[in-house]
C-alpha cells in the first residue's frame, strides 16, 4: 500500500508546501450560488451573477490583501468568472502567487437509518471534472464531509462513510493534479463538553488518515481542513489557550508528518475569535511538523462584506476590512497577532444552529 | 499562558469520571463511549517514554527467552543454567557508566525476579545505573490457523494482572514482539491480527502503568526488494495505528520498535545506510503520529557496525520523535564473545558492551563516525529462519 506516485506527484507535493507557507492561509469564498444568497441577502443586495462577481472581485483585487493569501477556493461559477475589466479571477490570482481551488463536492445527503447523519456527494465524473478545472487553472480541491456530535452520533458507520469518501476523492484529485484539501468537519452543534470534542476529532481523524492510506493517497500532497477542538454550542465558552491545548493535542495524536499543513475552518466563530485560536495554538510550545493556519470563509469575510453592503463607494472601505483580517490571520499563523482595536462586526458570532452549507 | 508540557493531567478525565461518562441513560440504547484516552497513570506513562526517549540513549533488549538465551550460551561452550544466565545478565547490567548512553532495559521475567551474583536485585542494579526496568510481556509466536504459514502473537489472557504483578516488581514498560513475513504474504489476517493483538495488549499495559513498546517486526528473510518492504511497512503501520485509536491507547505514553526499511536478507541488491535512512524516515514521516516520543530500532539480523550506520544515518537531521536503538544481539554479541563465560573476561566484555553503547549513542545524536570499528562488529548476524 505505498502511495500512488502517478504523473502529478512533484507538482503536487509543491503546491501543497507552497499552500502551507508560514505566514499565509487560504480564502474560502466558494460558497454555492444558493449560499452566497444568504450572505447577499443578509445585505440586501439580489443574488444575481452580476452582484456575486461584483463581491467577487471585492475580494480578489482588494489591494495588499492576496499578500496574505497562498490560495483562494472557488466555486464553479467564479473559476470561469471576470473583473469588470475583463481579467479572468484565476489570472488575478495566480499574477499574485495565490493558488486557484476549487470545490468540487455536491453536497450533503443524510443516509438513511441514521438521526440525520450525513454523507457528500460528487463522486459522478469526478475525475473528468477536474481534467477541465486543471486545465481552467485550478490546483487544489476541496470536499467538505459533515459529522455531528450527539448521544449516539457520529455513528461508525457516519465515520466510515465520510472517511472513505474523502479518500476517495483524495485519489481521484491526485490522479488528475489537483491538491485535496481533506475536510471532515465536526459540527459544534450540541451541549457536549470540549473532551468530548476532542474524543470524537480523534477518532474521526484517525478513521480518515486509515482510509486516505488504504486509498494510496500521497500525503505529502495533501492538506488537512478540520475543525478546531471546543466544546458544542450550547456550552460554556473556553478560553484560545485550551481550545489550543485540546486542538494540537488531538492533531498531534493523528496527522503524520508527511502532511504539509493544516487550515482551519472556523465554523461559525467570529472573526476575532477564529484568529486568536489560530494565535494560540501557533504559540504553543510543543512541537508541531505541519504548518497551523486557516481556510476562513466567514471568518474573513463577515465584516466585509457587511461593510459593502452592496454598494459601490463602499468597496474601498470593505475592502481594507479584508485586507486588516487577512492581516491579522497572516500573524495569527506565526504565533504574533495581538489582538488590537476589533470592531463590533469582528466578534459577532456567525455560529448559526444546524448550519446549511 | 502555553505551557511546555503539553499533557497535563488537569485536563483529561479522571478515571472515574470516564467510567461515569460511559454510562447512558437507562431508556436510551447503549450510548457509544469515547474517551481522550486516560488512565490512572497517565501522567506516569508520559514520564517514563520520555525518559527512555531522551537524547543519546537507547535501549539494551536482553529478554531473551531462556531457550533463546541457551543458544546464545551454547555458541560460547556454556550449559544453559540459571546460574550462567545470571551470570551473563549480572555483566550486562553491571557495566560501569551503561546507563549513559542506555535508557532502558528489556528484561525476561526471570531475570525480573532474579539478584545478581552478588545478592542484589537485578531491577535495583539497574535503576541505580539510571536504567528502566523493562519486561517482555508476550508468550511467543504460535502458527496462525488460516493464514499462509505465517505465525501470530499469544499473551493476552492474564496480561492485565501479570502486567500488573511486574509493575510492583518494579518493571516500568513492556515489550510485545510480533512478526509479519514478507514471503508468505503476508496476508490481510495476518497484517490485521499482527496489528489488533498489538493494539489490545498496548491498551492493556498503559492500563497497568507499563508503557508498551510497539513492536511489529517485518522479518529480513527473503529476496524481496526495499521497495516491497517498503510498500509493507506503510501498511503494517497504517493498522498498527488504526487499532490502537480504536482501543483508546495514549500515544504521549508509548515507545515503537520497528524494522528498518532494508531490502530482503537474500536480495541481491543491497542498501546503504543513506538508502536505508531515507526509506525508513520517509515511512516515519508518513505514518507516526508526532505524539510518539520514541521510536526504537531492532537490529533484526544487521551487523552491529550496520546497525549503528543506519541508525546513524536517520539522525543526520532533526526529527519529529526521538530516534533510537533497541539492539540486542547488535548490542550483546562481541560482549558475549568476548565473556565466553570466564570470569576474568567479565571486565573486557563489559569494557566492548560500552563501547557499542557508545557507538549507538552516537549515532542517535547523528554524530558517529566509525572509527576504530573490530572486524567482529561488522560481522553479519542474520539467521535464516531465524526463531527468537
Amino acid at each position: 500500500m505505498s502511495a500512488f506516485i502517478g504523473k502529478y506527484a512533484d507538482e503536487l507535493i509543491k503546491t501543497a508546501k507552497y499552500i502551507a507557507t508560514p505566514g499565509k492561509g487560504i480564502l474560502a469564498a466558494d460558497e454555492s450560488t444558493g449560499t452566497i444568497g444568504k450572505r447577499l441577502a443578509s445585505i440586501n443586495v439580489e443574488n444575481i451573477e452580476a452582484n456575486r462577481q461584483a463581491l467577487r472581485e471585492l475580494l480578489f483585487t482588494a489591494p495588499n490583501a492576496l499578500t496574505y493569501l497562498s490560495g483562494v477556493i472557488l466555486f464553479e461559477e467564479t473559476l470561469y468568472q471576470k473583473t469588470s475589466g475583463g481579467k479572468p479571477f484565476v489570472d488575478v490570482l495566480t499574477d499574485n502567487s495565490v493558488v486557484p481551488g476549487i470545490k468540487v463536492d455536491k453536497g450533503t445527503v443524510e443516509l438513511a437509518g441514521t438521526n440525520s447523519e450525513t454523507t457528500t456527494q460528487g463522486f459522478d465524473s469526478l475525475g473528468a471534472r477536474c481534467q477541465q478545472y486543471y486545465k481552467a487553472g485550478a490546483r487544489f480541491a476541496k470536499w467538505r464531509a459533515v459529522l455531528k456530535i450527539g448521544p449516539n452520533e457520529p455513528s461508525e458507520l457516519a465515520i466510515q462513510q465520510n472517511a472513505q469518501g474523502l479518500a476517495r476523492y483524495a485519489i481521484i484529485c491526485q490522479e488528475n493534479g489537483l491538491v485535496p484539501i481533506v475536510e471532515p468537519e465536526i459540527l459544534t452543534d450540541g451541549s457536549h463538553d470540549i473532551k468530548k470534542c476532542a474524543a470524537v476529532t480523534e477518532a474521526v481523524l484517525a478513521a480518515v488518515y486509515k482510509a486516505l492510506n488504504d486509498h494510496h493517497v500521497l500525503l505529502e500532497g495533501t492538506l488537512l481542513k478540520p475543525n478546531m477542538v471546543t466544546p458544542g454550542s450550547d456550552s460554556p465558552k473556553v478560553g484560545a489557550e485550551v481550545i489550543a491545548e485540546y486542538t494540537v493535542t488531538a492533531l498531534r495524536r493523528t496527522v503524520p508528518p508527511a502532511v504539509p499543513g493544516i487550515v482551519f475552518l472556523s465554523g461559525g466563530q467570529s472573526e476575532e475569535e477564529a484568529t486568536q485560536n489560530l494565535n494560540a495554538m501557533n504559540k504553543l510550545e510543543v512541537l508541531k511538523p505541519w504548518t497551523l493556519s486557516f481556510s476562513f470563509g466567514r471568518a474573513l469575510q463577515q465584516s466585509t462584506i457587511k461593510k459593502w453592503g452592496g454598494k459601490k463607494e463602499s468597496v474601498g472601505a470593505a475592502q481594507e476590512a479584508l485586507l486588516v483580517r487577512c492581516k491579522a490571520n497572516s500573524e495569527a499563523t506565526l504565533g504574533k497577532y495581538a489582538a488590537g482595536s476589533v470592531d463590533a462586526a469582528a466578534s459577532e458570532s456567525l455560529y448559526v444552529k444546524g448550519y446549511k452549507y | 499562558m502555553a505551557s511546555a508540557t503539553l499533557l497535563k493531567s488537569s485536563f483529561l478525565p479522571k478515571r472515574s469520571e470516564w467510567v461515569t461518562a460511559a454510562r447512558p441513560a437507562a431508556s436510551q440504547p447503549m450510548a457509544v463511549s469515547f474517551t481522550v484516552r486516560a488512565g490512572a497513570y497517565s501522567d506516569e506513562l508520559v514520564k517514563t517514554a520520555k525518559s527512555i526517549a531522551s537524547p543519546g540513549r537507547g535501549i539494551l533488549a536482553m529478554d531473551e527467552s531462556n531457550a533463546t538465551c541457551g543458544k546464545r550460551l551454547a555458541s560460547i561452550g556454556l550449559e544453559n543454567t540459571e546460574a550462567n544466565r545470571q551470570a551473563y545478565r549480572t555483566l550486562l547490567v553491571s557495566a560501569p557508566g551503561l546507563g549513559q548512553y542506555v535508557s532502558g532495559a528489556i528484561l525476561f521475567e526471570e531475570t525480573l525476579y532474579q539478584s545478581t551474583v552478588d545478592g542484589k536485585k537485578m531491577v535495583d542494579v539497574l535503576n541505580e545505573q539510571n536504567i528502566m526496568p523493562g519486561i517482555k510481556v508476550d508468550k511467543g509466536l504460535v502458527p496462525l490457523t488460516g493464514s499462509n504459514d505465517e505465525s501470530w502473537c499469544q499473551g493476552l489472557d492474564g496480561l492485565a494482572s501479570r502486567c500488573a504483578a511486574y509493575y510492583q516488581q518494579g518493571a516500568r514498560f513492556a515489550k510485545w514482539r510480533t512478526v509479519v513475513s514478507i514471503p508468505n504474504g503476508p496476508t490481510a489476517l495476518a497484517v490485521k491480527e499482527a496489528a489488533w493483538g498489538l493494539a489490545r495488549y498496548a491498551a492493556i499495559a498503559q492500563d497497568n502503568g507499563l508503557v508498551p513498546i510497539v513492536e511489529p517486526e517485518i522479518l529480513l528473510d527473503g529476496e524481496h526488494g526495499i521497495d516491497r518492504t517498503f510498500e509493507v511497512a506503510q501498511k503494517v503501520w497504517a493498522e498498527v495505528f488504526f487499532y490502537m485509536a480504536e482501543n483508546n491507547v495514549m500515544y504521549e505514553g508509548i515507545l515503537l520498535k520497528p524494522s528498518m526499511v532494508t531490502p530482503g536478507a537474500e536480495c541481491k541488491e543491497r542498501a546503504t545506510p543513506e538508502q536505508v535512512a531515507e526509506y525508513t524516515l520517509k515511512l516515519l514521516h508518513r505514518r507516526i503520529p508526532p505524539a510518539v516520543p520514541g521510536i526504537m530500532f531492532l537490529s533484526g539480523g544487521q551487523s552491529e557496525v550496520e546497525a549503528t550506520l543506519n541508525l546513524n544515518a536517520m539522525n543526520q537531521s532533526p526529527n519529529p520523535w526521538h530516534v533510537s536503538f533497541s539492539y540486542a544481539r547488535a548490542l550483546q554479541n562481541t560482549c558475549l564473545k568476548t565473556w565466553g563465560g570466564r570470569p576474568e573476561n567479565v571486565k573486557a566484555a563489559q569494557d566492548t558492551l560500552l563501547v557499542r553503547a557508545k557507538a549507538n549513542s552516537l549515532a542517535q545524536l547523528g554524530k558517529y563516525t566509525g572509527e576504530g570499528e573490530s572486524a567482529e562488529a561488522k560481522e553479519g548476524m542474520y539467521v535464516k529462519n531465524y526463531s527468537y
